[in-house]
């Protein structure tokens, strides 16, 4: 058995949709979830800390400043130096970055519009808990849904030479060109990790594309969570199907 | 006592609202827009403080600043203490 941990702020607002895969469409697979409220300090036996989306505190002063400095992130933050996996979902993310756990910061889309659509992703880096298994080259499909997107780091060449980007917004085929990007992000990118590779972070939402009712086969997005299962037990060595 | 803090972008670092409100400002006809760069302003309302509570006073504030008001990462900011 593998428990999620899905941390609710005030104003998370994917926190259901994450804990449904987790705790019922992967419950099969030997997953289970549970909901971590944000005045919690501690994160009892969770696995897996799922940061989810949504507008925590309405994205006052900047999005995700506020919850970064909510009680259970200090208990986030002492799991995620510990080794445990974390991943943050869009919102989850822009709080990951403010927490210090992940670098850089999301900010506003170039466009200055709300993009809400389906992206096409290439799935590279350097492996972490939740795409080590995925096959390499792998493209996903999945959906974005926000204003505030635009990845900005201070040296992103370095976070390159480490293999830090873990997702990167693509054409269907594969191809990273500038007219794949939603936002105006440096370098196409979608998703990054930490220097242990245990800390995940991406702007879009995996938890929208664990099944066939949501479109594409629900494959796309269950693969993210279907590797932190592996990560655990050790198989299998590969999910999903090959490119 | 009260502090006024400024958070401004960094230099280099892309400000689309900006970019709009440059525009816009062209389009109404002030031909001598260069740029414009969009920050905030906060003011944070403190408790009187005791002498030397100036110096004490701006340095606290510009930790918030770090901690909180602003993102060191793309911000700058200054703090101006109103006694």
């Amino acid at each position: 058995m593998t428990l999620f941990g899905v941390v609710r702020f005030p104003g998370s607002n994917c926190d259901d949709d994450a804990l449904r895969v987790v705790d019922e469409v992967l419950r099969p697979r030997g997953a289970r979830g549970r909901i971590l409220w944000h005045k919690e300090d501690a994160l009892g036996d969770v696995d897996v800390v799922v940061v989810p989306g949504g507008f925590t505190y309405g994205d006052y002063l900047r999005v995700g400043a506020i919850a970064a400095h909510s009680p259970i992130m200090g208990a986030v933050a002492e799991f995620a130096r510990g080794g445990g996996p974390v991943i943050g979902i869009c919102n989850g993310f822009q709080i990951l970055c403010e927490a210090g756990l992940l670098e850089g910061v999301l900010t506003r889309n170039v466009s200055l519009h709300f993009e809400c659509r389906d992206v096409h992703l290439v799935v590279e880096g350097r492996p972490t808990p939740f795409t080590h298994a995925i096959p390499a080259g792998r493209h996903v499909r999945m959906s974005i849904a926000h204003a505030e997107g635009r990845y900005v780091h201070p040296d992103v060449e370095r976070l390159e030479k480490e293999g830090r980007v873990v997702f990167r917004y693509c054409e269907p085929d594969g191809a990273v060109t500038a007219a794949a990007n939603p936002n105006g992000s440096q370098n196409n990118i979608a998703g990054v990790c930490n220097a242990d590779g245990n800390v995940v972070g991406l702007m879009p939402h995996p938890e929208r594309a664990c099944e066939d009712i949501l479109g594409g086969g629900g494959e796309e997005g269950r693969m993210l969570f279907e590797c932190a299962l592996a990560w655990k037990t050790g198989s299998p060595a590969r999910v999903g199907t090959q490119p | 006592m009260k502090a006024r803090v400024y958070v401004t972008l960094k230099e280099g670092v892309l400000d689309p609202q900006g970019q709009a409100v440059a525009k816009t400002l062209g389009r109404l006809g002030y031909r001598e827009v260069h740029g414009v760069r969009i920050g905030k302003y906060v003011e944070i309302e403190l408790e009187e403080p005791g002498p030397d509570g100036a110096a004490r006073a701006r340095a606290r504030v510009e930790e918030m600043c770090r901690r909180l008001v602003a993102n060191t990462v793309i911000e700058n900011f200054r703090v101006e203490i109103e006694q």
